[in-house]
């Protein structure tokens, strides 16, 4: 059962901290002109998608990072980081062929990419630093004709597709992390799912930082086709270093008539230590279109990592009838920064969205949610609900919502509810009066707390998250 | 779990014979305020084993407070006097461990834990009662089994018990749900704050029963109630009057009943008339 | 890999200014500074070329910087407007021409014309309670120097904003009124202020309220607007509130669409204080208003409550922001639109609890109502929450009358139209009851419910609105 997991949890440090010895391709650092020809070349892309990166870093060579964030972010030097960083064999084509240390880290982290997977039903690409390890059950997707592999991969084996979809949703020029992601993103996860194919498994993504001096930009795109469905998992961790470690991702998801995608995210970067040092700095993209009538697109986050956290997954309600959903648990302590929420964006008739978040902040931490909820002239019907928790534990840290709501269409009803408190002191006195400590009893009351969200997240990504806020948490209360 | 050896005959209810065996709890010259105020001044009670006591007041005497400063609420500031459970300083012990010590809170409003289940609470509870005492965590079947036995005798619905802790109960239920939970903790001390108040007859009823039913010679209850009404279907040995933070008449049931025929004002009458 | 330099990069950029507009007024006043000082108090004096000196470097906001994210300011600041620097009589006695008097209620009433305090001459104003000031903020900052320097711009100099600074520059005059320790007023003050031109003009005047420990006073501040020619009015109100002391503000705008209305209410409120604010605007141009109330110390109560009903192409942004400072303070606020034809509405409600303010309880409301589908409303609240033992909420919603209500009215008889005054009216409705002068709030039902039937709610016998 989910619950007992809280149980056995009794570490509080950072579990995924380790570092994996193995050889590693890494350029030299700095980013220009020569070193985003340099990527491409070593992948062998084609000349547009050379011509795309380079369109793409001369606009971000004109862009400021966005500083309208409830952020303290430290100045980044980004001609000190290396853009490209792989373990340095190449393709592997079966598990013999993988470094064995490889292997290793995928299993420390829980990963295993073998038949464990088979048993719980789900493929996963791994990522470790920037480049697509190894893509599990390609085969047996195949046979539904779904495809499933590493960006480099789809722009070799699919570019028509990688080209009519990326940048679609999410433009080289939308904003700073965008547009660098798109210069000098390395690999990621493609999925296609054809017309009238549900997807008989979850489809998963572990995200692994490990070489040091490395950002990580990996690109994630997904598309559903009519009629199918998917269900999409995103992992992340990244090792223990002092220094802080930059991840600019982007997501770009679209999703056709009748079409269903779900994509979920534990995010569990490096978060710093407990004085603030070292740490990820996760500025990511996150876009979905629903395209056609009647899509459908939920995205379910529990962000945990990360020293600092920017990241809105939003969703453009283009087609008619079409509805989203965004589920959100951030937690942050000690010194971690989130500014975390979503945009929904109706522009079809009778669209409908849906937000749930929920925010917890201990230690020094500041934690926002932020969100955009925008009704355009012509969106007949449309409907919003947002509900924002935010709970404070400890009287240093910080909670606080930016709710947007722009409405401009007289049919629209739009509702939006938020609340802040500190955790009850009542539930906590009921707990000890039943035997629990107060800890076990912190634990409890914040799972149950953050429960509506996990409860959308698979079973084994649940678990996770129960594990993960609990940890996250610990040494908070006194 | 009953591994104290207690000779005490169930016939030994009777306040009128000697009081026999060691004390449970002892309170003497309890003094207690919350934001300042001094709401107990200077308390003294004895439980012993087997015994039913009731404690009854007007509002605002302090009956609820009691209930809290020995649970270790910790709104409540004690400023004197001692409290001893088991031989044990109460008052040094964090509200848990008093509650793994065997006292049992059935409280007059019980807490909402929205997304905590009752079957999760349940188990936490348990295990640590048992972490505590040295026993191991108790095995998934034996806990069903348990949480099955328990349910039964206070009739509870199963729904409820996969339920979030008191969330969307009706005030019935959650108090049926405190006598479970009574049921499941086996306590040697169990106070219950209020239980019968916004019961109708049949709750009451099903509440009492419960009680009675987990009374044994080695345990004991404060019932801590405004009006006779619950002492029909709960029996106790000791009827004491809370007033103005001090007991300051102890009887028989028979002393309930007069309560409730005259109301507490010739308590206060006859406190403001003594010297 | 990142170099981190201990440089925070979130150093606001005021970026955000009107290119262009600026010029012209930042010519006027190196002109003529001498006369603007010279037709003012030299209190008002002091910082006048630091408040032009920050202006020179912010310019007029536009909607690009967050806090003016639903103001547009680009069309009313188009106009040529003049100013009377110079200080030239007012044509018009208010006093005889002005009855907007609001039936029944019993008030201490006094006018600014423009940017300048028109001079008392009603009796009832005599009988002020002893120690209380009224007046003209220019003369009254010549006869209490000592009074006013200890408060004039100590507000107003800590905002980092635009309007604010433009308004440091060049006002000259204003009302102002102080109630010392104790003292309650009996009756409400009515301040008139009237738009009063024949040409384009823009008036920029400076309020400055002072109550004593423990004392009380309602304020109703009345706009309008006179001649059919483009005004801009670039009010600065500052109030400071004592310990113990009780303060109402009733702001009631009934202004012609051809009125700019910048409107900035600065509250300072110390221990044990309780300050209710109702922002209603009727009718107008282009509102903004800015209130920002500070709680300095424990134990305030604060009500901040508005609405507004909006059509055509009006314009209406209330920017609130009240900033707990200190712990065990309530505060409350109560926002209602209604929003017709092309008009657009905007919120902003800016929550913040600070470190030391525990215990704090603060809930805020805005609901909207959109009757047209050309009509837009941006809804911005804000929560920023630093203390842990508090308790904070708000909620949002922009939608539609209640369509099942309205058919259950029909169902009885009621005709449509009708169902649906019914409901707006009954929508604006808890604002209306936190007016806490009767006359006052019989007046507004009565001129809530004229407006929502579409007629222009002019006041009854008022010579001059014809």
């Amino acid at each position: 059962m989910a619950e007992d997991i809280l149980h056995e949890v009794t570490q509080a440090d950072y579990k995924y901290g380790f570092t994996t010895d193995i050889e590693t391709d890494i350029i030299p650092i700095g980013l220009n002109e020569d070193v985003v020809r340099l990527i491409s070349a070593k992948k062998n892309e084609p000349d547009w998608l050379l011509e795309y990166r380079l369109k793409a870093y001369r606009h971000w060579t004109t862009m400021k990072m966005p500083e309208w964030a409830q952020l303290k972010i430290p100045e980044i030097d980004y001609q000190s980081i290396s853009y490209y960083a792989a373990p340095r064999k190449n393709a592997p084509k079966n598990l013999d062929e993988v470094d064995p240390e490889l292997l290793n880290t995928f299993n420390k982290l829980g990963i295993p990419l073998e038949e464990q997977m088979a048993l719980s039903g789900i493929a996963v690409d791994a990522v470790m630093d920037s480049v697509s390890v190894k893509t599990t059950f390609k085969e047996t997707l195949a046979e539904k004709g779904i495809i499933f592999c590493s960006f480099s991969e789809a722009v070799e084996h699919h570019p028509d597709l990688v080209r009519k979809y990326m940048g679609s949703v999410v433009p080289h020029t939308d904003n700073f992390y965008a547009a660098l992601n798109t210069a000098v993103f390395s690999d990621g996860s493609f999925v296609y799912i054809p017309k009238g194919v549900r997807c008989p498994m979850e489809l998963s993504t572990y995200f692994r930082i490990n070489a040091m001096n490395t950002g990580q930009f990996e690109r994630t795109l997904i598309v559903a086709d009519e009629d199918s469905y998917v269900s999409y998992l995103e992992g992340c961790t990244a090792p223990m270093r002092d220094e802080n470690q930059l991840h600019a991702a982007i997501v770009e998801i679209v999703v056709q008539k009748n079409a269903e995608v779900k994509y979920s995210t534990v995010q569990n970067w490096y978060p710093g230590d407990k004085e603030g040092k070292g740490g990820v700095y996760n500025f990511v993209t996150k876009r979905g279109i629903c395209k056609g009538d009647n899509s459908k697109l939920s995205w379910t986050q529990v962000e945990t990592g990360s020293a600092i956290t920017w990241k809105y997954p939003s969703c453009i309600l283009q087609g008619d009838n079409s509805s989203a959903e965004f589920y959100s648990v951030a937690v942050t302590n000690h010194h971690q920064q989130a500014d975390t929420g979503t945009k929904m964006i109706h522009l079809g008739k009778n669209t409908s969205s849906h937000i749930l978040s929920k925010g917890i902040s201990a230690g020094v931490s500041n934690n926002s949610y932020r969100g955009l909820v925008r009704v355009a002239a012509n969106a007949e019907n449309a409907r919003n609900f947002s509900q924002c928790d935010s709970l404070l534990l400890g009287d240093k840290c910080g909670a606080h919502t930016f709710p947007y709501m722009e409405v401009n269409n007289d049919s629209a009803v739009v509702e939006h509810e938020a609340t802040t408190s500190k955790i009850n002191e009542d539930q906590i006195f009921y707990c000890n009066q039943r035997g629990i400590s107060t800890e076990d009893a912190v634990g409890l009351i914040v799972n149950g707390y953050a429960k509506e969200v996990i409860n959308k997240l698979p079973m084994e990504f649940a678990v996770e998250a129960q594990k993960l806020l609990q940890i996250t948490l610990e040494g908070s209360v006194g | 779990m009953n591994t104290t050896n207690n000779n005490q005959s169930q016939t030994l209810t009777s306040p009128l014979l000697e009081r026999l065996g060691e004390a449970l709890l002892t309170i003497k010259n309890l003094h207690a305020n919350i934001n300042g105020k001094e709401i107990l001044k200077g308390l003294d009670l004895t439980v012993r084993p087997g015994e039913i006591h009731a404690i009854m007041g007007p509002n605002g005497a302090g009956k609820s407070t009691l209930a809290s400063v020995l649970t270790g609420n910790p709104a409540f500031e004690v400023t004197h006097g001692s409290v001893t459970f088991q031989g044990k300083d109460l008052l040094e012990l964090a509200p848990e461990q008093r509650a793994n010590e065997g006292i049992f809170l059935s409280f007059q409003y019980p807490v909402e834990i929205p997304g905590v289940s009752m079957v999760n609470f349940m188990r936490t509870a348990i295990n640590e009662q048992r972490k505590y005492r040295g026993l191991d965590q108790i095995s998934a079947t034996d806990f069903l089994r348990l949480m099955r036995e328990k349910k039964e005798l206070v009739e509870m619905d199963n729904k409820l018990a996969n339920r979030s802790v008191n969330e969307g109960f009706s005030g019935g239920e959650k108090k049926r749900n405190e006598i479970f939970q009574m049921a499941m903790l086996d306590p040697s001390l169990s106070i219950l704050d209020e239980t019968d108040s916004g019961l109708d007859i049949d709750a009451l009823r099903i509440v009492a029963n419960g009680v009675n039913k987990l009374k044994r010679p080695n345990n004991a209850s404060i019932v801590i109630t405004h009006y006779q009404r619950l002492l029909d279907y709960i029996i106790p040995d000791f009827v004491h009057v809370l007033y103005d933070g001090k007991i300051v008449k102890s009887g028989t049931k028979d002393l309930a009943f007069e309560l409730e025929e005259r109301g507490y004002d010739w308590i206060k009458q006859e406190v403001e008339e003594a010297p | 890999m990142e170099t981190i330099k201990n440089v925070s990069v979130s150093e606001a950029s005021f970026s955000g200014r009107l290119e262009g507009f600026e010029q012209q007024y930042i010519d006027l006043y190196k002109q003529y500074h001498e006369q603007i000082k010279q037709h003012s108090a030299p209190v008002m004096n002091v910082s006048r070329n630091a408040s032009f000196g920050l202006f020179e470097q912010l310019g007029f906001p536009t909607s690009k910087l967050e806090n003016y994210k639903y103001t547009d300011l680009k069309e009313s600041l188009s106009g040529e407007y003049g100013l009377n620097l110079n200080r030239l009589k007012i044509p018009v006695n208010p006093y005889e021409v002005f009855k907007c008097d609001v039936p029944g209620i019993h008030s201490y009433l006094y006018f600014v014309v423009n940017d300048g305090f028109y001079p008392v001459n009603d009796a009832r104003n005599e009988t002020l309670p002893e120690g209380v000031i009224i007046g003209s903020l220019s003369k009254m900052a010549e006869v209490h120097p000592e009074l006013i320097e200890n408060y004039y711009g100590k507000l107003s100099c800590t905002k980092k904003d635009g309007l604010v600074a433009f308004n440091g520059a060049f006002a000259q005059d204003g009302f102002f009124m102080y109630v010392p320790q104790n003292v309650q007023l009996d009756r409400p003050v009515q301040l008139i202020n009237i738009m009063r031109s024949d040409v384009d003009f823009m008036a920029n005047s400076h309020n400055l309220i002072i109550l004593g420990k423990g004392a009380k006073a309602q304020l109703l501040v009345c706009d309008h607007t006179v001649d059919d020619v483009r005004f801009l009015s670039n009010r600065v109100t500052e109030v400071f509130v004592g310990e113990n002391a009780t303060y109402e503000h009733y702001k009631l705008e009934n202004t012609h669409t051809r009125t700019t209305n910048l409107s900035t209410l600065l509250i300072d409120q110390q221990a044990s204080s309780n300050v209710l604010g109702n922002i209603i605007t009727l009718h107008n141009g282009v509102t903004r208003n800015t209130i920002e109330i500070d709680i300095d110390g424990e134990n305030c109560e604060t009500l901040l409550c508005g609405m507004v009903i909006a059509d055509k192409k009006q314009q209406v942004d209330n920017f609130t922001s009240i900033i707990h400072n200190q712990p065990n303070s309530n505060s409350r606020e109560l926002f209602k639109y209604v929003l017709d034809d092309l008009s657009k509405g905007g919120f902003t409600g800016k929550l913040y609890v600070a470190r030391d303010a525990q215990k704090t309880s603060a809930f805020q409301t805005n609901r909207n109502i959109l009757l047209n589908k050309s009509a837009k409303m941006r809804t911005k609240p804000q929560l920023e929450i630093y203390a842990d033992d508090v308790k904070c909420s708000h909620g949002a919603t922009i939608g539609q009358l209640d369509e099942t209500a309205k058919f259950y009215m029909q169902s009885r008889g009621i005709p449509e139209k009708e169902a649906r005054l019914l409901l707006m009216y009954a929508f604006t409705g808890d604002v209306i009851e936190n007016i806490r002068i009767d006359a006052l709030q019989d007046r507004m039902k009565l001129l809530v419910e004229k407006r929502l039937r579409g007629e222009l709610s002019k006041c009854e016998g008022c010579v001059i609105c014809q």
